[in-house]
C-alpha cells in the first residue's frame, strides 16, 4: 500500500489535505480530503446576546463576512419573530448581492480561474492572478481591482465598514440610506453589470471556444451525478438573500422544497473519524458514505446547485446566459463539476443586475429601516445562499435572547461529501498505475475541489492559512518513496530521500501521524 | 539605491480579514511591491515554511503576524518569524489581544468538541464517532488501519506577545485601510517610531473620533442595541446603549458609531489601560445618574453578558483570559 499526501492544498480559503492510497497495482484505491481544524465558534457563541451574532459570527471569515452577518441577522429576526421594514430588506439585499458579485469576481480571477485562463498545464508560477493579468492585459487587472474595491465600498456605505460590516440588526438596518449614497450605489450597480458581462465574454473566448478546455470540462474525471439544492424565490429562481430551499435529484426532479426553518427535517450531518469537518446529507435517504453509489443523499449547492435546482434566473441578462449554459451541456441538471466556474459567473451577473435594480428602488432611501422587536425570543434559523453555497445559522436562546445553543452549517460543509467524491473521482481517473507523479496531475486533482471555491476557514470555523504544496508518497512502513515539491518561485523539486528535518509542520504531521501541530 | 525591503505576512488563527485588509490598499499595493519584496505571505503566494527556515536570522525587515495563537503550529511559526525578522508587528486584534477567537477561553476545549460532534442538532447517527489525533482509517480499503494524522486541538487562545517579542502592535478588527497604508508608508520611509509601540492608532479613545455628540446626559438604565432606534447625532452611551468607545483606543475613525452601531472595542484598551473591561466598568460608573454605590452596581449589572461585551476582542489578554485553562498540557505556549 502506498500513501500520497497533497498537503496543504492551495488557492483556497482555509486548510486541507488530500491523502491518496494506492493499491499494489499502483492505482488509487481510496482518496480522502482531510480537514484538520476546528475553531469551536458554536460553543463560544453560547452566553452571548443574539443581537451580537451578526458581528461575532462575521469573524468566522474575513473573506465572506457579509454571508455570516446576513445569516445571523436573519436568524436573530426569526428569534424575535420580527418583520423588517421593506426599505431594510431592499438595503440588505443590495448589500448582499454586491458582496456576492465581488466575491465571485475574486474567485474567478484569483483562485479558480487561473487553471482555465492561463491553462491547467501552465507552469505553477504562472497559474495565478499575475498569470491571468499577463494573459488578458493590465487594463482588466484595473477593472478587477475596481470591482473588489466597489464591492467593499458598498459594505462601507451600507454597513459602516469595508470588512466586517455592522449594519444589519435584528429588525432591520441600523441607519437609513441618504440620497447621495443612493446615487453612488447606482453608479456602482451599473459598473458591476458591465464587469459581469465582460467576465462572461472572457470565459466565452478563452474557455468555451478552446476545444481542449471544453474537453476538460466534460471529461469523466470531473463528472459526478448528485442531487442539487438552492435557495429560490416563488418562481424557483435563485435568490441569494431569502426564499425556500429547493432540492432536485440527479434527474432534475424536485425531491423537496422546504422553508429554511424546517432544515432539521431534511438535513443531518454524519461524523467521519478521519476529518474534523462533518458531512451533511439528505436525511430522507440516510447516510451511506460519500460514494458514487450513495449519490442520492449527496447534495451540491453553490453556483452549480443554484442553477441546477432552479428553473431560471431573476434577471434578463443572467437568464440569457442560463439558457445558453443548458443548451451547451444539452440538458439539466449539469453534472460536470468544472461547470461550477461558468455557473459562478452567471450568478455573478444576476447579483450585479440585482444591485443595479435595487439601487434604483424608490424604497432604498426611506427613513423607515427598523422595527423594534417586541416578541419573546426563543429560536430562529437564518439562511442565505453564500458564495460557496447554502449557509444556515440556527440559534436557540433563553427568554432574554441569550444564545443557549448555536448550529452553523456553511456552504463548504454542505458541499463536503460532494467535494470528497469529486476529489476521489479525479484522483482515480488522473493517476495511472506506474506513471510518474507530475505537477499537472497534482493540480488536476486540486482542480476538482477548486471548482467549489471551498472555504475551509468557514467550514471549520477556523482560519484560512494556506501554504505551499507538497505531494509525498509513502510506503506502508512510512518510508518516503516518491515526492514532488512546488517551491515559492513555482519551480518543481523532486524529493528523493526522507530528510530528518522534514520541510514543514504540515509534512511532519504526515510523517508522524497523531503528532500534534 | 538601497536594496528593496523584505516584508512578510503570516496568518495564525484569524479569519483572513487581516489579509484582505492589507490587499485593501488596492492600487497602493503596487507602490508597496515597488519598494519591497514579499518574502512570505501564504495567503497570496506559494512560499513555504522551509523557505523561512532556510533564511538567516534577521533576513525579513518587517513581518506582520495576524491571527491569534491557538496551537503549537501557530506558536512555532511565530517564534520562527521572530528570529528571522528585524521587526515583528502584531497585526490586528487577534494577534494583539486574542480577538474574537479568544472568547473560546470561556469554555474548556472538551465542551467545544462535545458541542460539535455529540450534542449538535444535526448529528444524528454514530455520535460515538470522534475525529481524534489517534484515529485510523476503517476496514475495506488500501487505507485500512493507517493512522489519519489529525492534529490535536489546542486548549487556550493567546496573543502573539505571549509567545514572541513584539516590536509594534497594529490593532483593529481588521486595522482600517487608511491606517494600514500609513504604517506601510512609515516602514518604506524608515520612519517607524522606537519600539515597542502601538502604530496605526491614536493615543486617545474612539470617542475622540466619533461624530456623535455628547451632552453630558446621565442614564438610569441600559438598553440593548436592538431595543431602541438610536437617535442620530447623539452619543449612544448617553442613549443607554453600551458602547465601548470610551475604553477603546482611537484609530478606526469611529466607523461603527457612524453607522449608529455601538463600538465593540476592536482597537483594544485606550491610553495606558491594560484591562479594557475594567476601564469600561469605571466609565459606566460615572455615566449612571446616581451617586449611590448600590444603585450604580445594580444598574451596571443590567448589562447582559459582561464578559462578551467588555472583552469581545481582548478576553485572552485580560485578567480573565487564562482563568479557564482546563488542561495546561494543551496550552500553545507549552
Amino acid at each position: 500500500m502506498t500513501r500520497i499526501s497533497i498537503d496543504p492544498i492551495t488557492r483556497l480559503e482555509g486548510h486541507g489535505r488530500i491523502d491518496l492510497f494506492l493499491n499494489d497495482a499502483g492505482s488509487v484505491d481510496e482518496a480522502f480530503l482531510v480537514i484538520p481544524e476546528l475553531r469551536g465558534f458554536e460553543k463560544f457563541l453560547e452566553g452571548r446576546p443574539v443581537e451580537e451574532m451578526p458581528q461575532i459570527t462575521s469573524r468566522i471569515c474575513g473573506v465572506c463576512p457579509e454571508a455570516h452577518h446576513a445569516a445571523a441577522a436573519k436568524a436573530a429576526d426569526a428569534v424575535y419573530n420580527v418583520e423588517i421594514p421593506e426599505a431594510a430588506e431592499v438595503i440588505r439585499r443590495l448589500q448582499y448581492n454586491a458582496f456576492m458579485a465581488g466575491d465571485h469576481a475574486t474567485h474567478f480571477y484569483a483562485l479558480g480561474g487561473p487553471d482555465f485562463i492561463v491553462g491547467p498545464d501552465a507552469p505553477a508560477s504562472e497559474r495565478n492572478i499575475i498569470g491571468v493579468i499577463n494573459k488578458v492585459g493590465l487594463e482588466l487587472a484595473g477593472k478587477v481591482i475596481r470591482m473588489r474595491k466597489e464591492s467593499h465600498e458598498v459594505a462601507e456605505l451600507l454597513g459602516g465598514r469595508r470588512i466586517h460590516p455592522v449594519g444589519m440588526v435584528p429588525g432591520g438596518i441600523s441607519k437609513p440610506v441618504s440620497a447621495e449614497t443612493a446615487k453612488r450605489l447606482r453608479e456602482i450597480g451599473a459598473y458591476m453589470v458591465e464587469f459581469a458581462k465582460e467576465s462572461l465574454g472572457i470565459f466565452d473566448n478563452l474557455v468555451l471556444k478552446d476545444p481542449r478546455l471544453r474537453g476538460l470540462i466534460i471529461s469523466d474525471a470531473y463528472y459526478n451525478k448528485t442531487a442539487y439544492m438552492a435557495l429560490v424565490n416563488d418562481q424557483n429562481q435563485p435568490d441569494a438573500y431569502d426564499g425556500h430551499v429547493r432540492v432536485v435529484d440527479a434527474q432534475g426532479n424536485e425531491v423537496v422544497r422546504y422553508h429554511p426553518r424546517d432544515y432539521l427535517d431534511h438535513i443531518a450531518e454524519a461524523i467521519v473519524p478521519w476529518s474534523y469537518l462533518k458531512m451533511p446529507y439528505l436525511k430522507q435517504f440516510g447516510w451511506r458514505g460519500a460514494t458514487a453509489e450513495a449519490s442520492e443523499s449527496i447534495v451540491r449547492t453553490g453556483p452549480l446547485g443554484s442553477l441546477n435546482a432552479s428553473t431560471g434566473m431573476q434577471t434578463p441578462l443572467a437568464q440569457a446566459h442560463y439558457e445558453r449554459f443548458y443548451a451547451t451541456f444539452r440538458g439539466t441538471p449539469v453534472h460536470q463539476t468544472l461547470a461550477f466556474h461558468w455557473a459562478r459567473l452567471i450568478e455573478l451577473l444576476q447579483s450585479a443586475e440585482l444591485v443595479n435594480r435595487l439601487a434604483h428602488d424608490e424604497r432604498l432611501t426611506s427613513p423607515d429601516v427598523r422595527t423594534v422587536p417586541s416578541g419573546t425570543p426563543r429560536v430562529g434559523v437564518g439562511t442565505v445562499e453564500a458564495p460557496r453555497g447554502l449557509l444556515t445559522h440556527h440559534y436557540v436562546t433563553d427568554e432574554n435572547g441569550i444564545v443557549e445553543k448555536a448550529n452553523l452549517i456553511v456552504g463548504t460543509t454542505y458541499q463536503y461529501p460532494a467535494i470528497q467524491l469529486s476529489v476521489a473521482t479525479a484522483a482515480k481517473k488522473l493517476i495511472r498505475p506506474g506513471a510518474e507523479l507530475t505537477e499537472p496531475i497534482m493540480n488536476g486533482i486540486e482542480m476538482a475541489f477548486r471548482a467549489y471555491d471551498p472555504c475551509f476557514g468557514c467550514a471549520t470555523h477556523a482560519l484560512p492559512g494556506t501554504s505551499p504544496l507538497e505531494v509525498r508518497a509513502f510506503s506502508a512502513g512510512g518510508v518516503l518513496v516518491d515526492g514532488l515539491r512546488r517551491n515559492g518561485d513555482g519551480s518543481l523539486e523532486r524529493i528523493t530521500a526522507l530528510r530528518p528535518d522534514a520541510a514543514s509542520p504540515a509534512a511532519n504531521a504526515a510523517d508522524s501521524p497523531g503528532g500534534a501541530r | 539605491m538601497t536594496a528593496k525591503l523584505k516584508l512578510a505576512m503570516y496568518c495564525a488563527a484569524g479569519c483572513g480579514g487581516c489579509d484582505i485588509s492589507l490587499l485593501e490598499v488596492h492600487e497602493h499595493l503596487l507602490d508597496i511591491v515597488a519598494a519591497a519584496d514579499i518574502a512570505f505571505w501564504p495567503a497570496a503566494t506559494d512560499f513555504k515554511y522551509a523557505d523561512v527556515e532556510a533564511m538567516p536570522d534577521g533576513e525579513i525587515d518587517v513581518c506582520f503576524v495576524n491571527g491569534a495563537i491557538r496551537n503549537a503550529e501557530n506558536a512555532h511559526i511565530a517564534r520562527l518569524l521572530r528570529a528571522k525578522s528585524k521587526v515583528l508587528v502584531a497585526y490586528g486584534a487577534c494577534s494583539a489581544f486574542g480577538g474574537v477567537p479568544g472568547l473560546a477561553n470561556l469554555y474548556p476545549v472538551d465542551d467545544v468538541i462535545d458541542r460539535a460532534y455529540t450534542t449538535q442538532s444535526t448529528t444524528l447517527v454514530d455520535q460515538s464517532l470522534r475525529p481524534t489525533p489517534s484515529a485510523v482509517h476503517g476496514a475495506g480499503s488500501a487505507a485500512s488501519g493507517t493512522a489519519v494524522g489529525l492534529p490535536a486541538i489546542a486548549g487556550t487562545v493567546t496573543s502573539l506577545a505571549d509567545v514572541a517579542r513584539v516590536d509594534f502592535t497594529l490593532p483593529g478588527c481588521p486595522p482600517s485601510t487608511d491606517r494600514v497604508w500609513e504604517v506601510c508608508q512609515a516602514i518604506v520611509a524608515g520612519e517607524l517610531p522606537a519600539s515597542p509601540a502601538i502604530v496605526g492608532a491614536g493615543g486617545k479613545s474612539v470617542c475622540d473620533d466619533c461624530r456623535l455628540e455628547k451632552h453630558g446626559t446621565r442614564v438610569s438604565k441600559f438598553v440593548r442595541s436592538h431595543e431602541i432606534v438610536a437617535e442620530d447625532e447623539r452619543c449612544l452611551l448617553e442613549q443607554g446603549i453600551v458602547c465601548m468607545g470610551p475604553a477603546t483606543r482611537s484609530g478606526c475613525g469611529g466607523q461603527c458609531t457612524d453607522a449608529l452601531m455601538p463600538c465593540r472595542g476592536c482597537y483594544g484598551p485606550a491610553g495606558d489601560s491594560l484591562d479594557q473591561g475594567a476601564a469600561m466598568v469605571s466609565v459606566l460608573g460615572t455615566l449612571i445618574d446616581s451617586d449611590d454605590e448600590d444603585v450604580i452596581r445594580e444598574t451596571i449589572s443590567q448589562v447582559v453578558d459582561p464578559a462578551g461585551t467588555f472583552y469581545c476582542f481582548t478576553l485572552a489578554t485580560s485578567l480573565l483570559g487564562h482563568a479557564r485553562s482546563a488542561n495546561p498540557d494543551q496550552e500553545a505556549r507549552s
